[in-house]
């Protein structure tokens, strides 16, 4: 198929961006939506022209890299990464918008490239729990209820690729901050840490400069890994408590 | 120039594995290596290239331990290295199960899986460091998969008849590497790691024989830089994206272990790649890559293909006893769980047959029919759940209607950096971890044992190894960039990227990635042969030559250019295929993933050659240092020289592997 494609291109952090429209030609409804893009880029190349920077790596829907808002959706129109996004959503002729995530706190680096470093620092401030290599008792001292295991496990999956932020009016990270958490203040190795780790993750992401939450949902509807939006309410549960207990 | 002649050099001697019982060996050695005063630890700093397990699980343990660690990787997070990409499982001989395990025999099913080319001294550490693994990991919130009574899940992989791989779902390497992550974040936080996110290596620096720092660029500002320490340590994954198409993720890379190689480090084993068997199969010329399919499906899932040959028809109407099962027919007692090499050499060989299915011929069913009606769509769905998704989400075919294709690709390396029992390579303080190095998984790696390997370097082997050269070394003389070897380093790299930016040509980087990747993967893959190895052996240097004369890296090196740095991954790998194509050729057994078309048993198995080449194969470079030569002149220098370990087995003797 043939399609119309209109690009973000910024030179770098510092230069302004325009949209810059592209004609690709030849794209198999087999294609992931980046291997239109390395079409693309291919011609870009030859033609002596700058390719479109785009963060990308596993292209298994895992690492969390790939990160564009197409037509206006963070990874576009179904609910999975870019890289497992494949060209059969689309129609012969169809013209497509292809953005950066848009966030005060994910500056652009070039082009579709945009900066998440603010979601390792939240990670930084306590999304671990403290346990030294060599630490550690025996695996099966401490059962775990599989309810309380599979609940973890569920907020585990986040990939961090910033979905939830880009798709946010406010360019809120609760859905991001709440699934660290909830992955690990369920868990009983994760009790000792519980207050502080809400409190201080909590203060980082405002420090980040992140919006807050008015419940628009869009987060979780954007997000590949289906963090649940009762997240975001179980994170708010967490942080009250750990308030009232004032323990830091 | 190329080279079909190598000289062969003096035998590796010292492994540093200490002698007496297998089982005692690790402890002796970590009583006899010196350790560092906790208070002098803060004087030394270490530098740890990559962030997947090996390198997050030993930058952070480092940290801990009081080292001062500067750690590095390309992705803009230490979150994304590919290690996340693991699905099925890690092995541990924790014997949860009372099915008969126990560290010796994972260590017995780790030495045989590897077709006996890999040393009994670290395959049985790795075996009884396993059981810290998963203890280290709960306690770091590592959600394995639970039984309802809240203990440990475990399943089974190939090549093994006990169930010792713990799970979560079908995220493993996420969950086990978001460990590491998190340790390691703790330690960024605590100042004690400086991490370089976006930053590649690009060259290492070896000072009076020691390795003392290396040469990076930051990728977003193109910003080349020298960074020095008392050791570096390189956690920098294999190299399977020589082959272009391959389950890596695409920015995974050869260049760190090649620069570490041509700098003086060992190759060992080049040859010794993994074709994973249960892959989606590829579409069409536009792929950039291919996905793996858990191994974990063949404990449930039936491989088979139609008995007749170009039986074109559907799935569904191709009768029962049309069906060859054929992994079942060959090997009863493992049935569809035999080893990855042997699997992946059976789907070739019943496609090579014309019985293959799908657009080409190239693929096999994987079918879950039988499953779904044993245990019900919920249950496989709770075991399998987003594989199956990912594989409906890619071919659009829905795998619970319909059974999968499946087709072996490019997945693992088990050949990398020669590394001493210490983990050392023969660079003084240069020390290699996880893929990136050859120690423990011989031929042939084992499904669930490369996390298993990971970890286990980077939390325990690496940590306690590294304090003995350390201690050796109590002080090392400061350096800068005026120093001349650091001038000299730094002007190479700074060359290599004017020259690749130079030559305006008239291919793109992929068309050439693309082009050795079709070369090795048909002479260098699968199937190897004297008359193919020697075809690839003439044709590597044509098409480096043709590469610096035609290739076209747009824009400049002062700016995130990620053209620049595909090009610049290239220049490696087309090095680093002339070697893996060399070590296959004068490797004429077949051993493991190495199958060698002249060295087979009447029934097409792998037949090894102990008496002459059971050794590690380990290759010294003798080149022009780091100067990639470019418009000087292409190609490597001179041919490298073999040096053999030879392989001692004092307790798995090596026999014709049946698994039969």
């Amino acid at each position: 198929m043939k399609l119309n494609l209109r690009v973000w291109r910024q030179k770098n952090a510092d230069a302004p961006g325009d949209m810059a429209t592209y004609e690709v030609d030849g794209i198999s409804s087999d294609m992931s939506f980046l291997e239109m893009l390395d079409t693309l880029n291919e011609e870009l190349i030859l033609r002596g022209e700058d390719p479109v920077a785009f963060d990308h790596d596993c292209r298994e829907g895992i690492c969390g890299a790939c990160s564009l808002v197409i037509n206006g959706d963070a990874h576009g129109p179904e609910r999975t990464t870019t890289c497992q996004l494949h060209m059969r959503s689309f129609q012969d002729g169809d013209t497509i918008d292809v953005e950066p995530w848009r966030a005060a706190a994910f500056p652009v680096v070039k082009d579709l490239v945009v900066d998440r470093s603010a979601f390792d620092r939240i990670i930084q401030a306590g999304g671990y729990i403290s346990a030294p290599t060599g630490s550690a008792p025996e695996a099966h001292a401490t059962p775990v209820p599989k309810a309380d295991a599979d609940f973890a496990f569920e907020h585990a999956e986040c990939i961090g690729c910033g979905a939830c932020v880009a798709a946010c009016p406010n360019g809120s990270a609760m859905l991001f901050t709440s699934a660290k958490i909830n992955h690990l203040n369920v868990l009983p190795q994760g009790a000792p840490e519980r207050e502080t780790r809400v409190l201080d993750m909590v203060a980082t992401m405002d420090e980040e400069g992140f919006g807050g939450c008015t419940l628009t949902g869009e987060c979780a509807t954007a997000c590949p890994k289906g963090i649940p939006l009762p997240s975001i309410a179980a994170m708010n549960k967490e942080w009250l408590r750990a308030t009232r207990k004032s323990r830091r | 120039m190329s080279y079909f002649a190598y000289t062969t050099g003096e035998p590796v001697k010292d492994t540093k594995a200490p002698d007496g019982p297998v089982a005692e060996r690790w402890d002796r050695r970590r009583f006899e290596a010196k350790l560092v005063n906790p208070a002098n630890r803060r004087k030394h700093t270490v530098i740890v290239v990559g962030t997947g397990l090996a390198g997050g699980s030993a930058g952070a343990t480092l940290a801990e331990q009081g080292y001062r660690v500067v750690q590095f990787c390309y992705q803009d997070s230490p979150r994304r290295a590919h290690s996340i990409a693991a699905q099925g499982g890690i092995n541990a001989a924790k014997n949860y199960r009372n099915d008969g395990d126990s560290v010796h025999r994972l260590f017995y099913d780790t030495v045989k899986g590897g077709d006996f080319r890999a040393r009994e001294s670290n395959v049985h550490r790795l075996a009884q460091i396993s059981v810290e693994i998963i203890d280290q990991c709960v306690a770091q919130g590592v959600p394995f998969a639970r039984e309802y009574g809240g203990l440990l899940d475990t399943r089974s992989f190939g090549g093994v008849q006990v169930s010792r791989t713990f799970y979560a779902r079908g995220q493993t390497g996420q969950q086990l590497l978001l460990g590491a992550y998190q340790a390691l974040s703790r330690q960024i936080a605590a100042g004690n790691v400086e991490m370089h996110p976006r930053t590649e290596m690009l060259d290492l620096i070896v000072v009076d024989g020691r390795a003392r720092g290396i040469v990076a660029r930051d990728l977003i500002t193109g910003r080349i830089s020298t960074h020095f320490a008392d050791a570096v340590v390189l956690a920098t994954g294999g190299y399977g994206n020589v082959f272009y198409l391959s389950t890596n993720a695409m920015n995974s890379n050869a260049t760190a272990v090649w620069r570490a190689h041509r700098r003086g480090a060992y190759f060992a084993n080049p040859c010794f790649t993994q074709i994973h068997p249960t892959c989606i199969p590829r579409t069409g010329d536009h792929q950039s890559k291919l996905t793996l399919m858990s191994e974990s499906l063949r404990n449930d899932g039936r491989i088979w293909v139609p008995k007749a040959k170009g039986d074109r028809r559907p799935a569904a109407e191709i009768p029962e006893d049309e069906r060859d099962y054929y992994l079942e027919r060959i090997y009863p007692s493992f049935g569809n769980l035999v080893p990855r090499d042997i699997a992946s050499r059976a789907a070739k060989n019943v496609c090579d047959e014309g019985r293959g299915v799908g657009p080409g011929g190239q693929g096999v069913y994987l079918d879950f029919a039988d499953a779904i009606r044993r245990m019900g769509r919920r249950a496989v769905e709770e075991k399998y759940g987003n594989l199956f998704d990912m594989y409906a989400r890619i071919t659009a075919e829905d795998p619970y209607e319909t059974p999968m294709r499946i087709y072996p690709a490019v997945h693992y390396t088990m050949g990398g950096l020669w590394v001493d029992y210490d983990l050392q390579t023969t660079v003084p303080g240069l020390f290699a971890i996880g893929e990136a190095n050859f120690s423990d998984h011989g031929a042939n790696r084992l499904g669930a044992s490369a996390l298993m390997q990971g970890l286990a370097d980077g939390y325990f082997v690496l940590p306690s190894t590294i304090n003995d050269y350390l201690a050796r070394h109590p002080s090392s003389e400061p350096l800068d960039d005026t120093h001349p070897v650091v001038a000299e380093a730094l002007a190479e790299t700074e060359d290599r990227i004017s020259l690749l930016l130079a030559v305006d040509g008239d291919r793109t980087p992929d068309s050439f990635h693309r082009e050795l990747g079709e070369l090795m993967w048909e002479f260098c893959g699968m199937a190897r042969s004297e008359e193919g190895l020697r075809k690839a052996l003439e044709r590597i240097p044509q098409i480096r030559e043709e590469f610096w004369r035609r290739i076209k890296v747009p824009g400049t090196g002062e700016e995130f250019n990620q053209s620049l740095e595909k090009a610049n991954r290239i220049v490696d790998y087309l090095e680093l295929a002339e070697l893996m194509c060399l070590d296959a050729l004068h490797r004429s057994e077949s051993c493991g993933g190495h199958f060698r078309e002249e060295s087979q048993t009447a029934d097409g198995e792998a037949a090894r050659k102990d008496e002459e080449f059971s050794y590690v194969a380990a290759w010294e470079f003798r080149g022009a240092g780091g100067r990639t030569q470019g418009e000087h002149g292409t190609g490597t220098g001179d041919a490298p020289v073999l040096h053999k370990e030879d392989l001692v087995f004092d307790y798995v003797h090596p026999t014709q592997r049946s698994y039969a």
